[in-house]
């Protein structure tokens, strides 16, 4: 390794600190407001140390007092929950066969260049004839509704990294076993799937993540408790009339809280991830 | 097995996609083009065909110009911010230096962060009585007076782009550094050695290596960046007087808060063909760098 000088010793760590804390201070400020009493967060100028620690918005948010504003919170959170969960389950079910399909067949590789399109419709292209269709069927502000519309971003994203995945998986596994006689099904079944273990659970992560995080048409197509998302849920505090700035902040670290574990956990795979491409902010 | 065979298994497998697909992309999609030409409300009674009056009516218009004027305003500024950055990042991130890992993992936070969720954080950083940025210019002696930072049309866009780079270099910022990491350490030894200069070890050692990546991430980010909505939506509704009022915001007006479902579905399409353009750019690039994909 190549010694540096102290001046560019210096440069290297004085720009990591400086990165670090350009980084850290927003998310640390929301922790702080978070557990801030609420004199402290009207002060002028603010007090940066809250004097007064003050617990009590989680305990408001993560509550289960029927028509509170917890039970509310808390309902929109199992909300995102569902929703992402089923949406994600539909992707990864239609994705594998098709990802499988365009990986191995280089006949019909270019629909993948279809599917990475469809990826890319802007939400706004198709969200009139969605709304229609789903008030058509009653499905407004549902959360079948909403996962059967998420399919439109997650199953399209899914078949993408799913095809990466498999064309890492030697196709000469595959073909051994075919020549012993396996079935296609008995093939995948028996070897593909247990060898593309890691990846599909990667695929479902971040297909979850992307779920977790959407806002447009969660916003168009859910109206109140029953369907609502944690992100819906989040703008509507923060556009709102809640005065409690701490109320606001603690929302975004219970909805923050779920992605940001994922994200530090999968580091190895969030980095992949990016450098294939379809993973975005 | 007969290669006929092989194609139709292959359609058999992605059948079940095919399904879902055309149901809930490729009918709303040809219906999206239906009622651009219709006069259609998004409830009640059914429209008339108006022929190209919605295009004609928004091409002519000011608010049409106007959004798309500061949707490329947004994405030029963020974009170039976050890679200017994001590069920038992934230098110092390639350095050996002690807590390099720590400080890379810290890159993953702003990525993990739901859009809504630092939209919601920097929209009350900004806050004109209570904000952290206003106490701490003022207590820094840098503002002599509180500004409502969201409130002022001056300002409302690049407090928005601000915030939007923050949650965004680090990715880019992990896409380049993935990049660096592929270039051979002993290249860029003998670099020092042969005595290049920093620039031209940047231009003629690292460059080779991050230019693809980085083309990639250049186009994703600007797909991204037209289509914005969720950032803007939390922080200012599009406002104050129309000053971040993008495309996206524009059709969610039209279509939703005015009803208007025709005219809506006209301007979606026409952000559409934008956004196709871009990714038949990288579709393009992707082809070009062959199985990448």
């Amino acid at each position: 390794m190549e010694r540096r000088s102290l001046a560019a010793s210096s440069l290297v760590y004085g720009a990591a600190i400086v990165m670090s804390a350009v980084i850290l201070a927003p998310l640390v400020w929301l922790f702080l407001m978070s557990i801030s009493s609420a004199t402290d967060l009207s002060a002028q100028p603010l007090h940066w140390w809250p004097e007064t620690l003050d617990l009590s918005r989680y305990g408001t948010l993560v509550s289960l007092v029927s028509n509170s504003a917890g039970e509310a919170f808390l309902g929109s959170l199992r909300n995102s929950l569902f929703v992402s969960g089923l949406a994600t389950l539909g992707a990864i079910l239609v994705a594998v066969p098709s990802a499988w399909a365009v990986s191995r067949t280089p006949q019909v590789q270019w629909s993948l260049f279809a599917v990475i399109a469809t990826y890319m419709l802007p939400p706004v292209s198709l969200a009139v004839p969605l709304y229609m269709g789903l008030a058509h069927f009653g499905l407004l502000n549902t959360i079948v509704g909403l996962a059967l519309v998420y399919l439109t971003i997650l199953a399209p994203f899914a078949t993408w990294l799913l095809k990466t995945g498999f064309d890492t998986i030697p196709q000469e596994i595959e073909s051994a076993a075919m020549i012993d006689g396996a079935r296609l099904d008995q093939t995948m079944r028996l070897v593909t799937l247990p060898l593309a273990k890691p990846i599909v659970a990667t695929t479902a992560l971040f297909a979850f993540l992307l779920a977790w995080d959407e806002f447009f048409y969660a916003l168009l197509f859910t109206a109140d408790q029953r369907a609502k998302t944690v992100t819906v849920a989040i703008a509507d505090l923060a556009g709102g009339r809640v005065s409690d700035y701490g109320l606001i902040a603690t929302g975004g670290i219970l909805a923050a809280l779920p992605p940001v574990l994922i994200g530090l956990v999968m580091q190895r795979a969030v980095i992949s991830g990016l450098t294939t491409g379809g993973v975005k902010g | 097995m007969s290669s006929a065979w092989i194609t139709t298994r292959a359609w058999l497998l992605m059948l079940p996609l095919l399904i879902v697909m055309i149901a809930i992309v490729g009918w709303p999609m040809v219906d999206t083009v239906r009622l651009s030409f219709t006069d259609t409300r998004l409830v009640g009674t059914s429209g008339e065909y108006v022929g190209l009056a919605n295009y004609a009516k928004l091409l002519t218009g000011n608010a049409f110009l106007g959004a798309l004027r500061t949707t490329a305003v947004f994405a030029v500024f963020s974009v170039a911010a976050e890679m200017t950055l994001g590069v920038l990042a992934a230098l110092l991130l390639d350095q050996q230096f002690r807590g390099r890992s720590f400080v890379r993992a810290l890159m993953i936070l702003p990525w993990a962060l739901p859009t809504v969720v630092n939209a919601m954080l920097w929209r009350l950083i900004y806050n004109p009585e209570y904000g952290a940025l206003n106490s701490l210019l003022t207590q820094l002696g840098i503002l002599s007076e509180y500004r409502s930072w969201l409130g002022e049309p001056g300002t409302a866009l690049w407090a928005i782009v601000a915030a939007d780079c923050w949650k965004n270099f680090p990715l880019v910022a992990l896409i380049a550094l993935a990049a660096l990491q592929a270039v051979p350490r002993d290249i860029k030894a003998a670099a020092v050695v042969d005595g290049a200069g920093a620039f031209a070890r940047f231009r003629f050692v690292l460059w080779p290596y991050l230019a693809g990546p980085l083309t990639i991430a250049l186009v994703l980010r600007t797909i991204e960046a037209f289509k914005v909505f969720d950032i803007i939506w939390v922080m200012t509704r599009g406002g104050p007087v129309n000053s971040t009022r993008t495309l996206s915001i524009l059709v969610y007006q039209e279509a939703f808060s005015f009803q208007r479902a025709g005219s809506g579905a006209s301007l979606a399409l026409i952000v559409t063909l934008i956004v196709t353009v871009f990714a038949g750019f990288y579709i393009a690039l992707m082809r070009r760098s062959g199985s990448r994909a």
